[in-house]
């Protein structure tokens, strides 16, 4: 879901930089403030996965892949905040060295992938606990309705920005990004799902800034 | 060991990096939009290129180029977001 440069209008890219520095300001301030010593080393595990993971597209309909985004599992290994530096981590360095997502749109894949992806992971996620029950069978079901969520909502804020810009009529892209994102988010939840069980089964004590 | 557990946990993240010749060359979920709704035409090209597309330039067999291309950036987040989250926690450590 990297938006390339050139499919954003100059208004969509000023106000998404600024809404995604924002975030990022806040997320410093706040995770600053609250991550553990020992969940130091868990940041860059977390960025360097999510990064490789996101190289390994998985065929899905017609000609089409998708890959993980990675901030559902971020957000409930870490909380939202966190998962939104780990995010800007790898988005920055995927524009920066890669070239995958444009430099003039890194704001926008940030406010997508980042911010939307690891909030509504994260509160979905603790919706899901509520109804199921904070144990291993909720955090498995939390975690991959949690994960297909993010990815949806992404995709349907992605559609809303290309739509602002011109670039392709509201009633075309919408259902055609939530569409096949829907899809897309099926592996997400597959993938967040099983990584959490592992998680869980290993360093349970690495969980949650919350409360720190 | 258990201090260490960050070390086994990043040589996973390089293993799954080393899979991504294995993945999918299809076009991703808005690539595709772009391409069937007709606006794939108006995306440029980055203004410079380093590791462009994940393939590491100057190696011949792509996979390995993938490869390479996946091992550094694995690396290289690793160290920015452990160095990002030590750099910001660090007032915190002084004054507890």
């Amino acid at each position: 879901m990297h938006i390339p440069d050139g499919f954003l209008n100059a208004a969509t890219v000023a106000t998404t930089a600024a809404v995604s520095a924002g975030g990022i300001g806040g997320a410093v301030r706040i995770v600053g403030k609250k991550l553990k010593e020992k969940q130091v080393p868990m940041m860059g595990i977390l960025a360097a996965f999510i990064f490789a993971a996101q190289m390994l597209n998985f065929p899905v309909a017609g000609g089409t892949s998708g890959h993980v985004i990675g901030a559902a599992l971020a957000a409930i290994l870490l909380g939202p905040w966190a998962a939104v530096l780990i995010m800007s981590c790898v988005l920055i360095a995927q524009s920066l060295i890669f070239q995958d997502g444009g430099l003039l749109a890194l704001g926008a894949n940030i406010f997508n992938m980042g911010i939307v992806a690891s909030f509504s992971a994260y509160y979905v996620y603790k919706l899901i606990n509520w109804l199921a029950g904070a144990n291993r069978r909720g955090a498995l079901i939390g975690g991959f309705v949690a994960a297909w969520f993010s990815v949806f909502l992404a995709s349907i804020f992605c559609a809303i920005e290309l739509a602002l810009s011109g670039s392709s009529p509201f009633a075309v892209v919408l259902p055609a990004m939530a569409g096949v994102h829907a899809l897309i988010g099926i592996g997400e939840g597959l993938i967040t799902g099983a990584v959490l069980v592992l998680v869980m089964a290993t360093r349970a004590d690495l969980l949650q800034l919350k409360r720190a | 060991m258990k201090s260490k557990w960050w070390l086994i946990a990043l040589a996973i993240c390089l293993a799954v990096a080393c899979l991504a010749p294995l993945a999918s060359s299809s076009p991703d979920g808005l690539e595709r939009v772009a391409e069937d709704e007709g606006f794939l035409g108006l995306g440029q090209d980055s203004p410079y290129q380093i590791i462009a597309d994940y393939v590491f330039p100057g190696i011949e067999n792509e996979a390995l180029a993938t490869i390479l291309a996946g091992v550094v950036g694995t690396l290289v987040l690793f160290g920015a977001a452990y160095g990002v989250a030590w750099l910001i926690t660090l007032r915190k450590r002084q004054t507890a």
